[in-house]
């Protein structure tokens, strides 16, 4: 009688929760004219996820990957005290969830923001729920199934050698294009801005204080040591409107954008080829300190202060003529926003260190579909940031100077016309308000995401006389988190390149061979650095080209990633759940080859790589044509070898899945064997 | 209180888990050594093997 209550009780909440998710989509997809309150997106967000993890993960752990809590995970069977360790799984959570959410789910929705509030909100959505957290969760699964193999080694041992091969091709290309782009974003956002450089050169020093204190004075005290680099980093921040107030120092810290890609490829080189664990591992601590406070506040303020969008749910933009990035919503929406949503790269953390921690397979669903939903929501907050600048603001901040002008008045004058008023002056109030010269052509996301942060955290906090401080601390918040992508992904790309050419020269593969080392981190650094030097001289201000191509390659590597897990799932003779991975697959197929059909053949400059080569071949030659021409062949190249080869193990993997549908091939995964776990009979 | 305390040292343990805090603690366990500087310079070079080829996301 009880139980049968409390079932009802149950299903009554959950229907209110459904009802009330109903309502906020609704009221997010149906709304037009007045602005629309934060919260909406919020509830939506709240109730989609606690819908989704309820039924549909449910549904996916026990119907489909029928997951055993009483087989033996790698963390048990190889347990070594070093990367196989039994862990609790709220914290192998924080683990992985700290190692998935970098700078994308910030900067791709604010980017999306230009085609208005609602079409980034409903892909976060509706993406993270059906694609990236089932990517994730069956990815971490079949993982922990086979010892904790990486995704290039799942595809070559259950795709075959083509399949290996692509994603690990994938895999290099998508970190290369992402440092590139990762490194302009940094570029942007400190360019001619004494105060931001001055704030991230004082993190070299603070670091390696703390590498110092960590070493001689109270070794291993990580966390009090992160606590301590914090405050002397906000003390940085603080110290920083003087230097740029200063008629000596501020000059020390302006740097043109060029200048700026110079030193970041000399201390790339840096960061990977010497053994600076002595700055690097302590900036890492900092970076994830900051990292996961300012999330946490951020969610706090928006909670608290439930601002108002003032971006309208679809912008005119939606028709492809957008100035921050050419293209329609479909498919450059959907490349645009991969972190939050879906992204490819996710399968190698889920592929990596995760799976080596998991104590029971059960855990798997909470880690990886949960994690996944918590970047999701960090990315509805982005969407939230960049949506509570007025309009004319966001598009004044995100716009190349070579789309609305070069001339305040010529920005303020395009942007107006459009539909979005503001003015030079009340763009110069802005700059001045958050201690800059100037807001405009600061294209790449960062900056717009620091204002709409600074306006949510002011309103709270300080008022408008601490808006130029919270600019700066989220700036150097994002700055710090994008430079630790750039030395981790340098050093990861370096040894894989490494583990590659040690199959053709041993030495090549040894990573304490000094020549090997050099070698290898100058070819990273070199093909990263051609692409962020790409950036920064295109006139249409670098992310127009570069975003969407790192967009494309990654949600190539997710299409690797969902290619696999269908192969293993017809494997496992559940072909008629097949679709929970196949339709999120068909979709990526169909924004990246489309997304990429268009960004090497729409016959629009703006669009299309080959369009604009030839535009600028008919244009007038100035000394920077022929690179320019160069640089746009050379990414239509790069898009078409990433589509054939991704093409190539869609082929290879439909030939499996028709195989064994028809009995002709035998349908064999390639498990570890099951072992009885010894935890679960402890505990029963 | 009970819960409020388990939730606590839970994320503690996450965050000395994701410092590296806990890492350190299993290496001076298995390596049988106090705290030192010599053991964490130790520590870190082993670590720095096996770390620097995690990738983290973007």
């Amino acid at each position: 009688m009880l139980h049968g209550m409390n079932q009802t009780l149950k299903s009554l909440g959950w229907a209110a929760v459904a009802l009330l998710g109903a309502i906020a989509v609704a009221a997010v997809a149906v709304h037009r004219g007045e602005p629309i309150n934060a919260l909406w997106l919020v509830a939506a967000a709240t109730c989609s996820y606690a819908l989704a993890y309820r039924f549909y993960s449910r549904f996916i752990a026990t119907k489909i990957l029928i997951l055993d809590g009483s087989r033996a995970t790698p963390a048990e069977r190889l347990e070594n005290g070093r990367d196989f360790l039994v862990t609790n799984k709220w914290v192998v959570f924080g683990h992985h969830f700290a190692a998935i959410a970098g700078p994308g789910p910030l900067v791709g929705p604010v980017l999306a923001a230009q085609f208005g509030y609602l079409p980034g909100t409903m892909w976060v959505l509706a993406g993270a729920v059906f694609a990236g957290c089932v990517q994730d969760f069956i990815i971490l699964l079949f993982s922990v199934r086979r010892d904790g193999k990486s995704l290039t080694e799942m595809a070559k041992d259950e795709i075959g050698i083509v399949g290996g091969f692509v994603a690990y091709a994938a895999v290099i290309a998508i970190l290369i294009i992402l440092l590139g782009v990762a490194a302009l974003i940094v570029v942007n956002a400190l360019k001619g801005s004494p105060w931001g450089t001055f704030t991230i050169a004082m993190t070299m020093p603070i670091a390696l204080l703390m590498g110092v204190y960590l070493r001689r004075i109270r070794p291993g005290k990580v966390l009090e040591v992160s606590a301590l680099g914090f405050i002397l980093v906000l003390a940085a921040i603080w110290g920083g409107q003087y230097v740029s107030q200063s008629a000596t120092l501020a000059p020390l810290f302006s740097f043109s954008a060029p200048t700026l890609a110079i030193l970041i490829i000399v201390y790339g080189f840096l960061a990977s080829a010497l053994p600076v664990w002595l700055l690097l591992a302590p900036r890492d601590y900092l970076s994830t300190f900051v990292k996961l406070g300012t999330i946490a506040l951020l969610a706090l303020g928006i909670v608290a202060l439930h601002p108002t969008l003032h971006m309208p749910a679809l912008t005119r933009f939606v028709d492809g003529t957008g100035p921050v990035f050419a293209g329609k919503i479909f498919p450059f929406a959907f490349i645009t926003i991969a972190c939050g949503a879906i992204s490819g790269f996710h399968s190698l953390i889920s592929s990596g260190t995760t799976p080596k921690l998991i104590a029971r397979e059960t855990e798997t669903r909470m880690v990886g579909y949960g994690a996944m939903m918590c970047e999701s929501a960090v990315a509805i907050m982005a969407i939230i940031a960049a949506c509570v600048m007025q309009p004319g603001v966001y598009f004044a901040i995100n716009s190349p100077a070579g789309i609305v002008g070069q001339t305040p008045a010529a920005a303020a004058a395009t942007i107006s016309g459009w539909g979005f008023p503001v003015t030079a002056a009340e763009m110069q109030a802005l700059a001045h308000a958050v201690g800059e010269q100037t807001l405009y052509n600061r294209t790449g996301g960062a900056p717009a995401f620091a204002v709409g942060m600074a306006h949510i955290f002011s309103r709270s906090l300080g008022g408008e006389s601490l808006m130029a401080l919270w600019y700066h601390f989220a700036i150097m918040f994002e700055a710090l988190f994008i430079l630790t992508v750039l030395d981790a992904g340098t050093r990861v790309a370096r040894f894989m390149v490494q583990d590659a050419l040690g199959h053709i020269y041993r030495p090549l593969g040894r990573t304490s061979w000094y020549p090997s080392t050099l070698a290898t981190s100058a070819l990273i650094v070199a093909l990263w650095g051609y692409f962020l030097w790409q950036g920064v001289k295109d006139p249409l201000g670098g992310i127009n080209s570069l975003w969407p191509l790192f967009g494309i390659s990654n949600q190539l590597l997710a299409t690797v990633a969902l290619c696999v897990a269908t192969t293993i799932i017809i494997k496992m003779h559940r072909a008629k759940y097949a679709a929970v991975t196949l339709a999120p697959l068909a979709w990526l197929v169909a924004v990246t080859f489309t997304a990429s059909w268009h960004k090497v053949f729409d016959a629009n400059p703006r669009v299309g790589f080959l369009a604009q080569a030839q535009a600028l071949a008919a244009a007038p030659a100035t000394s920077a044509t022929g690179r320019l021409i160069f640089n746009n062949r050379l990414d239509a190249a790069v898009t078409g070898i990433l589509v054939a080869m991704v093409t190539l193990v869609l082929l290879e993997s439909a030939r499996q899945w028709l195989g064994i549908l028809r009995g002709t091939q035998a349908a064999q995964v390639r498990e570890a064997p099951f072992v009885r776990t010894q935890l679960v009979q402890e505990e029963g | 209180m009970k819960r409020i305390l388990f939730v606590a040292r839970t994320v503690v343990a996450a965050l000395r888990e994701i410092f590296d805090e806990a890492a350190y603690a299993r290496f001076l366990k298995r390596a049988s050594v106090v705290s030192s500087t010599e053991a964490y310079a130790a520590f870190r070079r082993e670590f720095e093997e096996a770390k620097v080829r995690r990738p983290k996301c973007c």
